[in-house]
């Protein structure tokens, strides 16, 4: 009894480590996808560049580790911009099939690319020592990064929340969603508005992924092995939302890890079920807009 | 004058121009010119037929999917357990694998086909998903990771051996290919095919017309998932293994760029995109892994932004300029 | 008589936002009736709603006294009911006939065959040639339909709606986006239908509306204003008020 007990403390901490850096990664996602409408399977082409910016930082030029965080947030973010001026904006129109092909293209390139640079193995990730060992909660020794992962992601959540609920900017991020023609028509630039909400969804999945290094390993086919789940979160939890995904991220993560540690012999398999049950009970997702 | 070609119009001409006829001249030229390379050849073929299934959802009825591996896997696997448990007979094995496969695209295209956009894309991704889980970890039955082999196909209708060059298999393949070919081009010519047309083109009319769209999304899906099946019984039986890559997401993705890269909604797209993506990767990606991957990425992209054809669309515009230089 | 279409008590809400409020209506058995009203009025929802593209939040819809309420809008087209578009919805990659035999062939019950050529069902295609013919446009049959003029794409809006033979017609402002002087085509045409046809037209061109309409509903805000003849509506005081009043040119 008292190992289950203790198994279950484990696997929910665990599993909201897990969560909250697919939260991080897929809110960005779900936004453009709100937003703009596009189909872009090349989120996950983000998160891993934010973790080979970190790594490499680190590792390399022997950057500090906070430093690391912000250079892979801020690099991807300024490239992000550049793909999104000169390749999804003209996109925005076209149907989904030409974004689902452009993403995957990306893809293919990002993943070669990676392979080119860095080889096929994962990446070691080396933790600054003030974060390695255990961190005592409850009387129980919890792994010192994972404590960190989920108070920084906790404190990342609330300041974007707060952003989006009580700035211009997430105002009329609203409003677009809401409706883009009339967004538009009270004088909205909705262009520069997709421009920078673009960039900041990218910025936020390079920091996740960056963050989430230990977890999600980062290695070339990163964006292919994840873009299901990433995909699952939006889509769960409904695109377009800000708080549709953040359930559906930490249920994920958490039934993610259940799985793996009771249920090892049906691997995803309930994940997947549980998404089309979902998706088929509630088609725009758990916090979607009703009407698709 | 009369709309672009192979698409469901009420003006085409149904019957089959001489220039039709050229890939499967080609295909017999290449049975006596290359009897080396006919293992590829039937994989090709294989691929094509896949690609041809998917052209008929894709490209016909618009429905994005990103897990057609699902049916393709569903018939290899079918077939290879048919053939180790029950019989080791093709012509069964393949009739098997794509009626299982059908029922299997009839089930989930009753389930999925009401939801449009990012809900079905996500929807076909699960179900490939959970075939996969399936196929890795019921290992008594499909051998997991380890692939299922060991088997001996017998001879098709008791008279032609499989062999080691595999000229009975491209055959093999090249005959149900042939089948299959005459019976999605009869679909495209026919109201029906005109229809899906419609459907893609714009859903919200059809509806108003009284079309009943979804009855026609699940028949179409329900054909293309059969064929799909055939394809991967095809592959069971030719290679006379199936592994999990049959029902992997890459499979399905690459797929998607060989038809992408021939040209959609055209038929023909299905036989050029994976003859020259398996040439090109047969010579290529063992060389240069990292600059095939890249470059085929760059191909989708550079097909997205300037040449939505694929290659078919390029030679018509050339085409189309030659002879408007001529007059 | 029964009237061919009739609304009961007929709501829709879009979140806060009241888009048709209690709408009682009745369509008479060839009729030639005007549905007007400003922008935003709710015309469009309300033809949406009676076709059955979109579901009203409360109230009945009635086709020749039986209740569609529930149904899908293939049921409704089997009981007769057709609709055009205010913004042109066609098949623009397809040919001119192609559109309009998409719909002859779903009402002759032969869309579901799959394995002889469309071109061999010969009704389908001398229906849909004869059908372009009385709009005046066999010339331009065989040519894809993005190549068209503005104009003539209306037309071929109405032609797929009568491909239909529908037998209640509802048509979303058919001469929207066509400069007045051209607009007397698309009369001519609506003068033409057969008599016995029921329809509803949404117009905002106003010397139209009062030369082909006998009877005239005026929405406002969702909520049906008056209805009366064309005189007692132009010389109403509230309806020049919301709507004459700013009515755009
Ligand atoms: N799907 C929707 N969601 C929210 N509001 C909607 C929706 N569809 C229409 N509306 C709103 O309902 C109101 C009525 O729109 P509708 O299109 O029916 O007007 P209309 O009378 O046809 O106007 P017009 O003359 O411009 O065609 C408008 O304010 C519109 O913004
Ligand atoms: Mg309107």
């Amino acid at each position: 009894m008292q190992g289950f007990a203790s198994s279950l403390v484990s696997v929910a901490f665990h599993g909201i480590a897990y969560g909250m850096i697919l939260y991080v990664i897929s809110v960005g996602l779900s936004v453009t996808m709100g937003l703009m409408g596009f189909v872009n399977l090349a989120h996950g082409v983000f998160a891993m560049t934010g973790g080979y910016v970190m790594l490499s930082a680190m590792s390399r030029y022997d950057v500090p580790f906070p430093l690391a965080l912000c250079l892979a947030f801020v690099l991807v973010a300024a490239a992000s911009v550049v793909l999104e001026r000169l390749l999804y904006a003209r996109l925005y129109s076209a149907g989904d099939l030409e974004q689902v092909l452009l993403t995957i293209g990306l893809i293919f390139m990002a993943v070669a690319a990676a392979r080119l640079a860095y080889g096929t193995l994962q990446q070691p990730v080396n933790l600054p020592p003030y974060l390695k060992g255990q961190f005592a909660l409850f009387g129980r020794d919890f792994p010192a990064y994972r404590v960190f992962l989920v108070a920084f992601s906790s404190v990342l959540v609330a300041v974007l929340w707060f952003g989006v609920e009580r700035t211009r900017w997430g105002a009329k991020v609203r409003a677009a969603v809401d409706n883009r023609a009339m967004a538009q028509a009270i004088g909205i630039n909705t262009s520069l508005l997709f421009t920078v909400t673009f960039a900041l969804g990218s910025g936020l999945a390079a920091l996740g992924g960056a963050l989430g290094a230990d977890i999600i390993a980062i290695q070339p086919i990163y964006p292919f092995e994840n873009l299901i789940t990433f995909l699952i979160v939006v889509a769960v939890g409904g695109m377009g939302s800000l708080r549709g995904p953040f359930v559906a991220a930490l249920l994920i993560g958490i039934s993610d890890t259940a799985c793996k540690y009771w249920l090892p012999q049906f691997g995803a398999f309930f994940i997947y079920a549980a998404t089309i049950a979902i998706l088929l009970w509630r088609p725009a997702g758990l916090f979607g807009k009703a009407s698709q | 004058m009369t709309g672009p070609a192979h698409t469901g119009s009420y003006l085409s001409d149904p019957r089959v121009r001489p220039m039709e006829w050229l890939p499967w001249v080609l295909a017999l030229v290449c049975y006596f010119a290359a009897p080396t390379y006919l293992p590829l050849g039937s994989y090709i073929l294989i691929m094509i037929l896949f690609a041809l299934s998917l052209d008929l959802i894709l490209g016909y009825a618009g429905i994005i999917t990103l897990g057609h591996a699902a049916y393709f896997g569903f018939g290899a696997y079918v077939a290879a357990i048919l053939a180790v448990r029950v019989t080791a007979d093709p012509l069964i094995g393949i009739a098997v694998a794509g009626i299982s496969a059908g029922l299997l695209g009839w089930l989930t295209g009753l389930v999925i086909l009401r939801m449009r956009g990012l809900t079905l894309l996500m929807l076909t991704l699960a179900i490939t998903s959970i075939c996969y889980e399936i196929a890795n970890k019921a290992t008594a039955l499909t051998g997991g990771a380890d692939g299922l082999g060991g088997f001996n196909m017998k001879p098709i209708l008791g008279l032609f051996k499989f062999d080691l060059f595999n000229k009975t298999g491209y055959l093999y393949c090249l005959l149900f290919l042939f089948v299959a070919w005459w019976l999605v081009r009869r679909i495209i010519y026919s109201p029906f095919g005109a229809s899906l047309t419609g459907i893609r083109e714009n859903v919200a009319r059809m509806h108003a017309l009284g079309s009943p769209v979804y009855q026609r999304l699940v028949a179409v899906y329900t054909i293309s998932a059969a064929l799909a099946g055939v394809a991967g019984g095809l592959l069971t039986h030719t290679t006379e293994f199936v592994g999990l890559k049959v029902l992997s997401f890459d499979l399905s993705g690459d797929l998607l760029v060989m038809l992408i890269l021939g040209g959609v909604g055209r038929i023909y797209g299905a036989f050029v995109g994976p003859v020259v993506y398996l040439l090109a990767q047969d010579s290529l990606a063992k060389q240069f892994p990292e600059y095939w991957y890249f470059g085929i990425g760059l191909m989708l992209v550079l097909v997205v932004m300037f040449a939505r054809g694929g290659i078919l669309g390029i030679v018509d515009r050339l085409l189309l300029r030659i002879r408007r230089g001529n007059t | 008589m029964t009237p061919a279409l009739e609304t009961r008590n007929l709501c829709k809400h879009f979140g806060a936002l009241t888009v048709a409020e209690q709408i009682n209506f009745k369509l008479d058995a060839g009729a030639r009736h005007a549905l007007i009203g400003p922008n935003g009025a709710g015309k469009t929802t309300f033809v949406n709603m009676l076709m059955g593209g979109l579901a009203p939040s409360s109230g009945a819809i009635l086709l020749g006294g039986v209740e569609v309420t529930r149904q899908s809008q293939r049921q409704r087209v089997k009981h007769g009911l057709g609709r055009t578009f205010q913004i042109n919805s066609l098949f623009r990659s397809l040919t001119v006939v192609d559109n309009v035999s998409l719909a002859v062939a779903e009402r002759h019950g032969v869309a579901w065959g799959m394995f002889r050529p469309a071109g061999r069902y010969r009704s389908v295609v001398d229906e849909s040639m004869q059908l372009l013919d009385t709009l005046g446009l066999l010339e331009d049959a065989k040519l894809s339909l993005a190549a068209l003029p503005y104009g003539k794409q209306r037309l071929v809006e109405i032609a797929i709606a009568l491909g239909m033979r529908p037998k209640v017609l509802l048509l979303d402002e058919p001469a929207a986006g066509i400069p007045s002087l051209e607009s007397h085509r698309i009369l001519e045409v609506l003068d033409a239908l057969p008599k016995e046809i029921a329809i509803l037209i949404i117009e905002h061109d106003m010397d139209l509306v009062f030369r082909f309409a006998r009877k005239i509903t005026v929405l406002a805000q969702g909520a049906v204003l008056m209805e009366g003849s064309p005189a007692e509506v132009s010389s109403d005081a509230r309806v020049r008020q919301v709507y004459l009043g700013e009515r755009r040119e």
